[in-house]
């Protein structure tokens, strides 16, 4: 199974469970558990948070574009914002960094303990590229032939 | 992200609604801290039985509170397993009272269509 979905939207909080719901019904074609799918929509909304937050230090007027692709190997989701950008990524990803004392800079975090594999890319004045992967996990038995 | 509370003996129960994210955050933060700010003595107990997701976002306005109420007991119940997942990874089953979510037994299922 491979499908792919690109949306472009407005960087107002309403859009976070838009993204994350629509990346949940995507996700829910592959390979994944309901376990998984719960992790992954936790990720989302975290990138496209950020994206509002930081990004676009909350302005609604922003754009946000959301890919995301399944295959045999899983999911792959990309949320790109053309906000402030990030002049130190390593900074940012640590736990304990945030410019909002009550968020705790949990989003990164939360983004590496769901998903496989975290990208970021960042120009400042230019905007911010956080790209995630979601292996599917498929589980079985060989048959007494096979082994 | 709907929000009703009630006064039960020294506990302040406020019952939530809804994905706690980025957007439930603000109206959340500000009803709980004028309901801490209205019973200065009083316990918070947050009921998260009908949350079904919660982020950084949500999760930063429970931790707010801890750190708001110094001392006065907080604690949340009929905690999701989606939900636990995230409050784990945050380290907040550490230091609040989370109590998971009661699955009915197959009797009261059962008695409730009889």
């Amino acid at each position: 199974m491979e499908n792919k979905i690109q949306m472009r939207f407005l960087s107002v909080p309403d859009n976070v469970s838009l993204a994350r719901v629509t990346i949940a019904a995507l996700a829910g074609q592959a390979a994944f558990s309901l376990t998984d799918i719960d992790e992954i929509k936790v990720a989302v909304s975290e990138a496209v948070s950020n994206a509002i937050i930081h990004g676009y230090q909350g302005r609604p007027d922003g754009w946000i574009e959301l890919t995301g692709t399944i295959d045999k190997l899983g999911l792959s989701i990309v949320v790109e914002d053309f906000g402030v950008g990030i002049a130190d990524i390593e900074q940012a990803r640590q736990p304990s960094f945030s410019s909002d004392p009550e968020r705790m800079g949990l989003g990164f975090a939360f983004m590496e303990s769901f998903m496989h594999g975290l990208y970021v890319e960042s120009t400042v004045g230019k905007g911010t590229r956080v790209e995630m992967q979601r292996l599917a996990t498929v589980q079985g038995e060989l048959s007494r032939d096979a082994q | 992200m709907t929000i009703v509370h009630t006064i039960q003996g020294n506990k302040i129960l406020v019952a939530l609604q809804g994905d706690l994210d980025l957007t439930a955050a603000p109206p959340l933060r500000e009803a709980l801290d004028e309901l801490l700010d209205r019973y200065r003595e009083k316990a918070l107990v947050l009921d998260l039985s009908e949350v079904h997701f919660i982020d950084s976002s949500g999760l930063g306005v429970i931790l707010g509170r801890y750190r708001k109420m110094a001392g006065r007991p907080l604690s949340l119940i009929g905690v999701r397993r989606s939900v636990r997942a995230v409050l784990e990874l945050a380290g907040i089953t550490a230091i609040v009272s989370v109590t998971d979510i009661t699955r009915p037994t197959i009797k009261e299922i059962k008695d409730q269509h009889v």
